[in-house]
């Protein structure tokens, strides 16, 4: 999956002031990549992440997902492409409390129209791959924040999408856990997925190949680490 | 995401939230259960009445002379001419009177009917005990009558009065029959009267012909015919379409369920309008519901929710409630229309049309209601959905 942004901003405009949250931002993620983004509290790694992620559009500026422009796709494309190209990992793992960690795995599969067996299938294969096959019919809240970040990665990669995207993953995380967790993204890398992660500890960043910093909506570093 | 699956979730969410869900569910249950009440009302009245005019007898045809010149009178020979018309089934003439019956010492003032063989048919009477009056009763004018319920209670109290003689207005009469009770009608109480062969009330009330005659058509689609044929024959006779009239049973019904049709739209439609009321508190819970779940919603979107995804997940969560509401308003509106049946002593009919009428209009409601909460859901931008606290 080959991702470009190009010259990409982001406005928002409140009562009379205009605010870039992203700047013109040029940006070429190559296929297995994994990435690491950095910079301030509001600098605009959020926005950039759901830019890439077609949660978000730009105002400005043109975004290629494998040479298909999608930034003026709509709404409901926008979704199918979520569904089955990106498998999304947030901060406050975003389950749905009222259904059971396999369920919650299940449901992008559910919207993908997948049949029961074979949806049933992935699902608990996913679940094994982040250990938790014995945690299946427990609902989030029966889980301890690690478990529940890991249902989380679950349900991103059930769908096998070539694009994981993770914002701060290990943020709400004790640090054993952030390790188990951050474990099992480097392994999803490894097996070929294109990763990009935002995060705040260096640790971590090191653990991608690539290195981002942004700041005030701009990109002010791009390196490669050894 | 399957419809089979939308309804466990929404069923779970409804067990989740008892509280809000059975009070969001009341404005239906009532509605529902009013409706099915109140139509079970108009209907058994309508029907009511329906039962009594039709219990009269069918296809009937009522003919009176109106006014007191004698000259306008029919003579019985005169109506047995008439038989030779088409469409008529049955010729029941009628004298009547008020007499005074006595047996021993009881003594009864009631109405008297001379009528012929044909009445009984005619005026769909049935005879619980002995005989109905014979065309020989009425040749050799014979001195036999046969009692209404009532009559018989007041004279015999509970023994059999067949065989029996009384005095009516003073001349001994035989008993040969007992009619079974009828109820009253329009025209009076069928209980409260004797009745005799028509040449012997013509003696007995020293009447100056017959003023009454019960004409029985053979169909329905015959009705409107004999109804013509009558009136020419009555107006080429008196020259007076108002000296006497030519009534047709049919026509009363149809009147009849004219009223009753409207009142059952009247109450009907009362009752609706609760259900209505009912709905606007569906779709006030479920703006509530699509608020609290702002989170949610980003999440489904976040990982491919489509918007008719969204919608139908929020749409079948009302269609739900209120059909759960319906289901549940019906059972209690049928139950509370027999309850109101049996105390009341009024006659309520529930039929089967109301009550997939209700739960089709609750449905619908349910619909109506829910789709502006789900698509102001399925709106939703998920971003700012995700942001949500
Ligand atoms: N809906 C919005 N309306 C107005 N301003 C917004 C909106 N969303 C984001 N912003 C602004 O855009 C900027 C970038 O926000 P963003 O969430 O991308 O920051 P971030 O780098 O992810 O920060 P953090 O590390 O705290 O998560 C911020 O200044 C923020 O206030
Ligand atoms: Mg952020």
């Amino acid at each position: 999956m080959m991702i470009k942004l190009v010259d990409i901003s982001k406005f928002y405009h409140t009562g009379s002031v205009t605010l870039a949250a992203l700047d013109k931002v040029n940006l070429e993620i190559k296929n297995g990549e994994m990435i690491a983004i950095m910079g301030p509290s509001g600098s605009g790694k959020s926005t950039l992440m759901n830019m890439i992620g077609c949660l978000d559009v730009p105002s400005e500026g043109r975004y290629l997902l494998d040479e298909r422009e999608v930034s003026r796709l709509k709404e409901d494309d926008l979704s199918e492409i979520r569904n089955k190209k990106i498998g999304f990992i947030f901060q406050s793992f975003n389950l749905l409390p009222k259904l059971t960690a396999l369920e919650n795995v299940e449901l992008p599969l559910i919207y993908r129209g997948m049949q029961t067996a074979e949806r049933r299938q992935s699902s608990v294969a996913a679940l094994n791959m982040v250990g938790l096959s014995d945690r299946m019919h427990h609902k989030p809240t029966e889980l301890s924040g690690g478990q529940q970040q890991r249902v989380a990665i679950a349900r991103a990669l059930a769908g096998n999408p070539p694009v994981i995207l993770a914002d701060e993953p290990t943020g709400n995380l004790d640090s054993r856990s952030g390790v188990e967790v951050m474990e099992i993204i480097r392994d999803l890398n490894e097996k070929g997925k294109t990763v990009i992660l935002i995060t705040h500890d260096m640790e971590i960043a090191r653990q991608a190949r690539r290195i981002i910093s942004i700041q005030d909506g701009c990109i002010v570093k791009d390196e490669e680490v050894a | 995401m399957g419809v089979w699956q939308i309804i466990k979730l929404a069923i779970a969410g409804i067990r989740a939230n008892k509280m809000r869900s059975f009070l969001t569910m009341l404005g239906v249950i009532i509605g529902v259960a009013a409706v099915i009440v109140l139509v079970s009302i108009g209907e058994g009245a309508s029907k009511s009445v329906t039962d009594r005019i039709e219990g009269m007898g069918s296809n009937l045809i009522s003919v009176t002379i109106r006014g007191n010149q004698s000259s306008a009178t029919l003579s019985y020979d005169e109506v047995q001419g008439w038989k030779e018309r088409a469409g008529i089934q049955g010729l029941a003439p009628i004298v009547n009177g008020n007499v005074s019956v006595k047996y021993g010492s009881n003594k009864y003032d009631t109405g008297l009917e001379g009528v012929n063989e044909e009445y009984q048919e005619v005026r769909n009477h049935k005879v619980q005990a002995g005989r109905f009056i014979l065309p020989m009763d009425v040749s050799l004018r014979q001195k036999v009558v046969l009692l209404g319920t009532e009559v018989s209670t007041e004279l015999f109290g509970n023994m059999n009065p067949v065989g029996e003689t009384v005095k009516i207005n003073g001349t001994n009469f035989k008993v040969v029959g007992l009619l079974e009770e009828k109820g009253s009608e329009s025209m009076g109480s069928n209980d409260d009267k004797v009745l005799i062969p028509l040449t012997t009330a013509e003696r007995l009330l020293n009447s100056k012909g017959i003023r009454s005659v019960y004409v029985q058509a053979e169909s329905p689609e015959m009705v409107d015919l004999v109804v013509t044929q009558i009136d020419n024959i009555l107006f080429r006779k008196t020259n007076d379409a108002e000296s006497y009239r030519v009534f047709n049973q049919a026509e009363m019904l149809s009147t009849v369920n004219e009223v009753t049709g409207t009142l059952t739209a009247m109450l009907g439609g009362i009752a609706a309008i609760s259900l209505l009321v009912g709905g606007i508190g569906i779709m006030n819970i479920m703006l509530v519901s699509v608020t609290e779940r702002t989170r949610e919603i980003g999440i489904r979107k976040a990982i491919g929710a489509k918007r008719k995804d969204i919608l139908r997940q929020f749409l079948i969560e009302a269609l739900v409630v209120s059909s759960s509401g319906g289901i549940i308003g019906i059972i209690l509106g049928t139950g509370g229309a027999n309850l109101l049946g049996s105390i009341m002593a009024m006659e309520t009919v529930v039929s089967l049309k109301i009550m997939a009428l209700a739960f089709g209009f609750s449905l619908f409601i349910g619909v109506v209601f829910g789709m502006y909460p789900a698509n102001k859901a399925a709106k939703m931008n998920p971003i700012e959905a995700l942001r949500f606290e």
